[in-house]
């Protein structure tokens, strides 16, 4: 068995190889742990935890043994260091989160590891989340292990979940968490390659996650097939009690809602899902998978989404509104980064200058400047509104369609440093993710094609508030037609 | 006091018209917080009741307890106001080191009690209905410590995350004895409804007083603000100070500033705190971790229909079926323990009789020891036993008042002291009869005296048996018998 080898497996695999012992934990962590060692080129891990995952792997091994294994009992997983980790740092990718170890567990991963997964470490992303390139992190860039063809320049995974798509994606780990909240899951799966899925709103606890937004905000899961996607996502789901906007709704088994063909279903495609400058690639991919599930007995019609360009307008209102006051408690005052000033004022400066990045203090301004006395209303209450409009487009939609088919991302994984300068044009990568945040309607990203220079493009299906299952089968039937099995060549290992 | 019941001021170009309205907060009485499972009693060590809510780390989130919203509910129905079905959370953004979050949550828009109204008895007889504009819930901050360190300041987050109501009267007060008069209504209320202790030394009720002066009958002048104040004296001490402040300054070509300002309690000032100008935007908006608070109509139900009485209406119940005068029964419900003392005093005694007993000894020796009600040494049981004796004849009204005094020292029952110091009425005819007759043979005169026609002095031979018998002689039957021998022969 080579190097790699074992942590390439699929979780769905993976848990059958571990039920019938024919791997342990212990050796499927280790084999994880040591492509993490071998990957630093892809920065994809703010905090590596190899003692941890030893640890967790071998009760995970004596659980198997008894025979009492979880639903992800020994499974190596990468998980985003947006979420809080009991006794282990966590940083949100922001130096004003400077020697904070949460003293708890967040809902998500509490659940995960209830359930058996192995921490192999904290992934990489952009700082509080506010991103689409894992470049605004203050531990330096995320690389995707995706290269052009011909090109050995650095390429971003996307973002803010970058660091659980690299290392998803170059197999340092068999699944990820990760959030999204203008796309930041499904996003980067596509630019990776990988199966990203934001669930419906209030799907999964945001307990214990690092507010960005938090109507916005969605934990959700990242693995390497849609199967291994819905396994992760059935461990993370639930109402919490101690999350006021979690639904308590019961949680389906998504991985068996996966199989089976698409008679009686239809599938909308929205007109306003087509922008300008949209490669072909993407165009024709998307128009290739409409004919996949036709092939599999869908019916495809085409829908409107009329307010979908003011999607990320109204984003760029509400998400730094909520913002601007998720991370006002970071003052210096109870722990994290504090630069010590005589005057507290002058300290409460200091210390956020300091701590805060270029991105998180512009987004903080400008929603400062939406929540002022005199803007309120021309800004935040519009932006409410629209979004208002927004959510009844779908809920149109939803009476006319099952799902809803669209590109995940307007291109393929662009080069690190190409959008640093323009915060627009970074934003307008969210385009097609933004809706289904707004809406709070689950989207899943799948692998469906490869761009013109030879990078990952997936397809995004979104479907009904809680309908997770019909969104898995039409998931599951790209997956099945795009046969998508593309591997980035490991330009990365040996290098540290 | 002008005819139409207002107090005006009188400045020096003319009348003045005060326009006061109050702002109380008041802590909801709940084991735990607002939005967190921390404890929420007096006194404890700081920082010892902080939930990870509480300390706003990162990732925490805000859970409504339900005792809280029920607690409002109940308030807002005892003051009879609008009970809104949906109610929203805002969060009130500023920083400040005992703010951990950066923002408070309250409520803005919607508050989740709408209009009421308060009914005030003021010194002269008076009534007045003062508007309540709206009640909402909002979180307490924590406390900043300036003086634990020459040049540090600590931060106490006991009480950050507190539950408060916040309660907001209209502008319907015109003088400082009203304002007054509506506080200590307000707080009587709040503690008949068990839904806040009232106790205003250790910050569960807080005022801040809006107070304007204009011409009578002009247009609402320009407020201030006078924050935090902890007792009817200050509130009455700011009003004082502010309304002839404002209308000197008008009066002087100036003109009033909205501001808020504090009160320096030793001077009886108040000064300026911040200016309109320097005020906080405090960006409101709807609090995104929590959704719109939903009522049931049978939660609003269940809590009307456990609704205790309150002092309008028992005052009511006081003077039409135990006869009390209105006067009496005012100031037996004035506070909530003196009208539970007493009730159960007066359950199958005669209420008058005890109405007497609370408001005069038992007041007295209470005020003398600057103790109230439910620190009495005497309980209501205690004192029941007490008038049981006097009722029966088994002591005479004035040895009762002697026993008091002993059972309010020693906290014993009336009838133990009664027994062990030998104050039993003596009601025996023969008894008294012999000493009747060794005080008419020692004082022949004065017999002589009656017998010539002055019978009034039958009273001085009572008091001088009385006094033989250590006053102890049943005084009806000395008098009984007296009248016999002096007057009949």
């Amino acid at each position: 068995m080579s190097a790699g080898e074992l942590a390439g497996l699929g979780i769905a695999e993976a848990r059958r190889r571990l039920a019938a012992r024919e791997i342990s934990s212990a050796e499927l962590t280790a084999d994880c742990l040591a492509a993490v060692e071998a990957a630093d080129a892809l920065n994809a891990f703010i905090l590596k935890t190899p003692e941890t995952a030893t640890e967790m792997a071998a009760a995970a091994d004596a659980r198997l043994a008894r025979g009492d294994g979880g639903l992800l009992e020994g499974i190596p997983l990468a998980i985003k260091d947006l979420f809080c980790t009991n006794g282990i740092a966590t940083t949100t990718a922001s130096r004003i989160l400077d020697g904070f170890t949460p003293p708890y567990e967040s809902t998500v991963t509490e659940k995960l590891f209830a359930e058996g997964a192995v921490m192999v470490g904290k992934t990489n992303m952009d700082e509080f989340a506010m991103g689409s390139s894992s470049e605004t992190s203050a531990w330096g860039p995320v690389i995707n292990p995706w290269r052009a063809t011909g090109d050995n320049s650095q390429r971003s995974p996307g973002g803010s979940s970058g660091g659980s798509a690299s290392a998803v994606a170059a197999g340092l780990a068999l699944g990820a968490t990760g959030t999204d909240t203008g796309g930041s899951i499904r996003q980067p799966a596509s630019l990776t390659g990988i199966v990203g899925c934001k669930p419906t709103y209030g799907r999964c606890s945001r307990w214990g996650v690092v507010a960005f937004s938090s109507s916005l905000d969605h934990p959700g899961p990242m693995a390497r097939s849609v199967e291994d996607t819905a396994l992760l996502l059935q461990a993370m789901s639930g109402h919490d009690p101690k999350d006021s906007t979690s639904a308590d709704v019961p949680v389906p088994d998504f991985a068996a809602a996966i199989p089976g063909d698409l008679k009686g279903l239809k599938i909308g495609i929205p007109r306003e899902y087509r922008v300008d400058g949209m490669p072909d690639a993407v165009e024709t991919l998307w128009s290739t998978g409409a004919d996949w599930l036709r092939a599999a007995g869908a019916e495809v019609v085409d829908i409107s989404l009329p307010h979908t360009k003011y999607a990320l307008p109204t984003y760029y209102i509400v998400a730094p509104a909520e913002a601007s006051s998720n991370l006002a408690r970071y003052d210096g005052v109870r722990y994290g980064l504090r630069v010590a000033q005589a005057d507290v004022n002058d300290m409460y400066a200091a210390t956020r200058r300091a701590g805060f990045g270029a991105e998180v203090r512009r987004r903080v301004l400008i929603g400062t400047y939406v929540l002022s006395a005199g803007y309120y209303d021309a800004y935040y209450l519009k932006a409410q509104q629209v979004r208002r409009l927004i959510l009844r487009d779908f809920e149109e939609a939803f009476e006319r369609v099952d799902a809803i088919l669209t590109p995940t991302a307007p291109e393929a994984a662009f080069a690190i440093g190409a959008k640093s300068d323009d915060p627009i044009a970074m934003y307008l990568n969210d385009v097609f993710t933004v809706p289904g945040d707004l809406s709070g309607v689950p989207g899943i990203s799948v692998p469906a094609g490869l761009s013109a220079e030879g990078l990952p493009l997936g397809l995004q299906v979104m479907a009904r508030a809680f309908d997770e299952e019909t969104m898995f089968r039409v998931a599951g039937r790209i997956e099945d037609a795009a046969g998508f099995d593309a591997k980035p060549a490991a330009w990365w290992r040996g290098e540290s | 006091m002008s005819a139409n019941g207002q107090d005006l001021i009188q400045g020096a170009s003319g009348e003045w018209e005060v326009v006061i309205g109050l702002e109380v907060h008041a802590q909801v009485a709940s084991a735990s917080k607002l939005f967190s499972g921390a404890d929420t009693s007096f006194g404890a060590p700081p920082n010892s009741q902080v939930s990870l809510v509480d300390a706003a780390m990162p990732g925490m989130l805000p859970v409504i307890n339900r005792i809280c919203v029920e607690q409002a509910v109940r308030t807002g129905l005892g003051l009879g106001a609008a009970i809104n079905r949906v109610s929203i959370f805002d969060r009130k953004n500023y920083f400040y080191p005992d703010l951990p979050a950066g923002y408070q949550i309250s409520q803005f828009k919607n508050p989740i009690v709408g209009e009421g109204e308060v009914e005030i008895e003021l010194a002269d007889g008076r009534t007045q209905t003062v508007g309540i504009e709206r009640l909402h819930l909002e979180q307490d901050a924590g406390k900043s410590l300036h003086d634990q360190h020459p040049n540090l300041t600590y931060v106490d987050l006991n009480r950050a995350g507190v539950a408060l109501m916040e309660i907001v009267s209209k502008p319907d007060m015109r003088s400082a004895e009203e304002a007054g008069a509506y506080l200590r209504k307000l707080r009587a209320i709040l503690r008949y409804l068990g839904t806040c202790d009232g106790n205003m030394q250790e910050g569960s009720m807080r005022a801040d007083v809006n107070v304007s002066v204009r011409r009578p009958g002009a247009e609402l002048g320009t407020r201030t603000e006078t924050k935090n104040l902890n007792s009817v004296r200050f509130v009455e001490q700011a009003i004082h100070y502010e309304a002839r402040r404002q209308v000197d300054l008008i009066e002087g070509g100036g003109q009033v500033v909205q501001q808020t300002r504090l009160l320096d309690t030793e001077r009886g000032i108040t000064r300026e705190m911040r200016s309109k100008e320097e005020a906080h935007d405090y960006r409101y908006f709807p609090d995104p971790d929590l959704l719109p608070l939903e009522l049931e109509e049978e939660m609003i139900a269940r809590i009307r229909s456990e609704l205790p009485e309150l002092p309008d209406a028992k005052r009511a119940r006081y003077v039409a079926e135990l006869g009390l005068s209105d006067y009496d029964a005012g100031v037996l419900v004035a506070e909530k323990e003196t009208a539970d003392f007493f009730e159960t005093v007066a359950a199958g005694r005669e209420a008058k009789t005890v109405a007497n007993w609370v408001m005069g000894d038992f007041f007295g020796q209470l005020n003398r020891s600057g103790l109230d009600v439910a620190d009495s040494p005497v309980s209501a049981a205690q004192l029941g036993g007490l008038l049981d004796l006097l009722d029966d004849g088994t002591i005479s009204q004035r040895i009762a008042k002697q026993v008091f005094e002993t059972m309010f020292q020693s906290g014993e029952d009336a009838r133990t002291i009664v027994e062990r110091e030998g104050l039993t009425q003596v009601s025996d005819s023969s008894e008294i009869e012999a000493l009747i007759d060794t005080v008419i043979a020692e004082n022949p005169d004065r017999v002589a005296e009656i017998r010539g026609g002055k019978d009034k002095l039958v009273g001085w031979f009572v008091g001088q048996v009385m006094k033989a018998s250590q006053g102890k002689a049943n005084p009806q039957l000395v008098n009984q018998l007296l009248r016999d021998k002096l007057l009949a022969g």
